[in-house]
């Protein structure tokens, strides 16, 4: 029997941070539950076996659909200058393009909604990233996706041999409607940390799904950071092949006006004695800024041990920005180490500012230093100090923007 | 010596679709060194007066001036003001998210003393005046005002009074919601600053309790939106023991 543990803690632990006292109409907070493994079609690697979406479902309802330029119903095809991909590894790795048939596409993961296996069906060819059993990268292996306007479909594996441990560095920029799934195969004690930049110009649309297979005593940390895009929905999921693995799934968005930005994680411990973290945090600014995080992890009958936490904050700066923040927890076993789920969203108001204003702080320095306080224990924790002063520089001048 | 000169300050404010006048013609000089206890009523307006001299755009200056020094207060911006030499100690004081307690004092005493204060100096001047008022010293990571008790965030308040130095402080309700023990605590940081004689302080209470360890050299009864009598600490003992009855009769706003 599923014992579902996820409502009224997610309801209770989403008070923790009053939200009441300095949250007023403009801002929705939603810290409901869901069930992780409800979804309107079984997982496939093949787009037929999905419905079109209309929008009611679980799995679609927060996603403005007629904003997906056709990625979501068959309408959208891939042209040729969708995006330009340039990979920039040090010596070592095995960059490679296969076809679908080979045995390493897909084994992380299968597609679990229209879009993703869309993106399966549809993709010329793999990208292939191979960093061999024991290598040690001193430098990140850098991964340049830009869009270059027009419809693309893309599939990407990393795979790390046992022992091997990497940096590795996704950078998206440009325009495109690009719907493209990763694959991220970790061997038995291997080590990689993956940066993944939304940097989109205004217009992309970009739809993704993020399969991370964990081998035993493995590790594996990843920051998705979203700044850019009309729309980004990504869909980072993790599932464990041995036990001792450890999962740190770390986010950063900064919601701009008009920009809808989705992150749905799916935490499956489906292997004894492996941990997960999650902390996600968002900034929101502007009218129709719209940010959804779905937080789902499931532990299974069999998952004894489990150590796992998800966390979701929100700092929303002006009136006019919607958060939807889901967690979800489902438990299938008492036997576990600890499981918790936190969600939050406060608010940057007058108040505040005319509070830091009166310490003698600049109106602009009193917003910089808020954001800069609310994102900095996650950017510090990168490691790749250009993508690090890069985040800095960017969210100066979003805050810039938005007080000019 | 500064002085914070207060003449003819009338204040309004919008509610319920409607302008209300709180402040109707407020004169009030305050002197560097000097300790003035304004008490009053609920609803005289006593707050108003802090917050509209703080700059706080909910409050509309209709008429009057105030300056420091010669230099037109109400001019300045709210960040200004402060740097100017004024400080405010909230009643209730704001949470801010995301930002540390030492992130926020060592940014505002650089904006206050325009210039980073020397990392090693400054770390054992907060760590003393934290020490002072008994306030932990994990207080410094945790974010401003979030979570904090009462009796905390009035502490707080006095630490951020003790490390910017200012030249006119108004303390809004320091005193309410505290316990005795919290409130002698508190009372000693406001004296430690004053001892100093650098500051001008006006004190804002709807209570006697807190002046047996402040004591003003002045007192003025607040009521309908302006001064309603003023004198020594002896006027304080007449409120305690008779109340403000006489001054509200037919003239409470609120």
């Amino acid at each position: 029997m599923r014992q579902k543990a996820s409502n009224t803690e997610a309801m209770a632990q989403a008070q923790n941070i009053p939200v009441g006292g300095t949250t007023s109409g403009s801002i929705a907070v939603a810290a409901e539950s869901t069930v992780a493994t409800r979804m309107s079609a079984p997982p496939s690697f093949d787009v037929a076996d999905f419905p079109v979406p209309h929008g009611r479902e679980e799995e679609w309802r927060f996603t403005p659909l007629e904003r997906l330029r056709g990625l979501h119903d068959g309408t959208a095809v891939a042209t040729g200058d969708g995006v330009r991909v340039d990979i920039d590894a040090p010596e070592g790795v095995v960059v490679e393009s296969v076809g679908r048939d080979d045995a390493r596409v897909g084994k992380a993961g299968v597609p679990v909604d229209r879009v993703a296996a869309q993106a399966y069906s549809a993709f010329k060819e793999a990208g292939v990233v191979t960093v061999p059993k024991e290598t040690v990268l001193t430098e990140p292996i850098r991964i340049a996706v830009h869009g270059e306007g027009g419809v693309a479909y893309g599939h990407q594996v990393i795979e790390l041999g046992a022992f091997a441990e990497a940096v590795v560095v996704i950078d998206h920029t440009g325009d495109a409607a690009l719907a493209a799934n990763v694959d991220y195969v970790l061997g038995d004690g291997a080590k990689l940390t993956v940066v993944s930049v939304q940097d989109w110009d205004d217009k992309a649309v970009h739809v993704g799904q993020h399969n991370a297979l964990i081998g035993r005593d493995a590790s594996f940390k990843s920051f998705v950071v979203t700044f850019g895009g009309d729309l980004v929905r990504l869909h980072p999921r993790v599932q464990y092949a041995g036990t001792g693995g450890e999962a740190e799934l770390f986010g950063l968005y900064f919601t701009d006006a008009g920009q809808h930005q989705e992150h749905r994680l799916l935490v499956d411990h489906n292997v004894p004695h492996c941990k997960s973290n999650v902390v996600y945090k968002g900034a929101l600014q502007g009218d129709d800024a719209h940010a959804v995080w779905i937080g789902d992890v499931l532990i299974e009958a069999r998952a004894e041990g489990t150590d796992t936490y998800e966390m979701n904050r929100n700092l929303v700066l002006t009136d006019g920005a919607r958060v939807d923040s889901v967690p979800n927890l489902e438990i299938e076993t008492g036997e576990i180490v600890g499981a918790g789920h936190a969600s939050a969203t406060g608010r940057f108001d007058d108040e505040q500012l005319f509070y830091l204003m009166a310490r003698g702080i600049p109106q602009q320095e009193a917003r910089r230093l808020v954001v800069r306080g609310f994102f900095a224990e996650l950017v510090q924790q990168i490691g790749v100090a250009d993508i690090e002063e890069r985040l800095i520089t960017k969210i100066e001048e979003e805050l810039e923007a938005s007080v000019a | 010596m500064a002085t914070l000169e207060i003449r003819d300050l009338h204040v309004t404010v919008e509610a319920d679709n409607a302008t209300k006048e709180i402040l109707k013609g407020v004169d009030l000089t305050v002197k560097q060194g000097e300790t003035h206890a304004i008490m009053g009523p609920n609803g005289s307006g006593k707050s108003t007066l802090a917050y509209s001299i703080a700059g706080h755009p909910k409050y509309t200056i209709t008429q009057g001036t105030v300056t420091l020094d010669g230099e037109d207060v109400l001019e300045m911006e709210v960040d200004e003001r402060a740097r100017a030499g004024m400080f405010l100690a909230m009643q209730y004081p704001v949470e801010v998210p995301g930002v540390s307690v030492s992130n926020f004092l060592r940014t505002s005493a650089t904006a206050i003393r325009g210039e980073a204060p020397k990392l090693r100096t400054w770390v054992k001047e907060v760590k003393e005046s934290m020490a002072a008022l008994q306030m932990d010293p994990s207080f410094a990571e945790r974010n401003v005002n979030e979570g904090f008790s009462g009796g905390e965030k009035k502490r707080h308040e006095i630490l951020q009074m003790e490390l910017l130095k200012p030249k006119i402080a108004i303390l809004d309700e320091t005193d309410s919601g505290l316990d005795v023990d919290a409130l002698r605590v508190v009372s000693e940081g406001v004296n430690r600053v004053r001892d100093t004689g650098e500051v001008g302080t006006l004190l804002i209470t709807h209570y006697t309790r807190i002046l047996r360890y402040i004591k003003p050299d002045f007192v003025h009864v607040f009521a309908n939106g302006r001064i309603a009598e003023s004198g020594g600490a002896e006027l304080a003992d007449k409120l305690e023991s008779e109340g403000y009855e006489a001054y509200v009769k037919g003239g409470a706003s609120e």
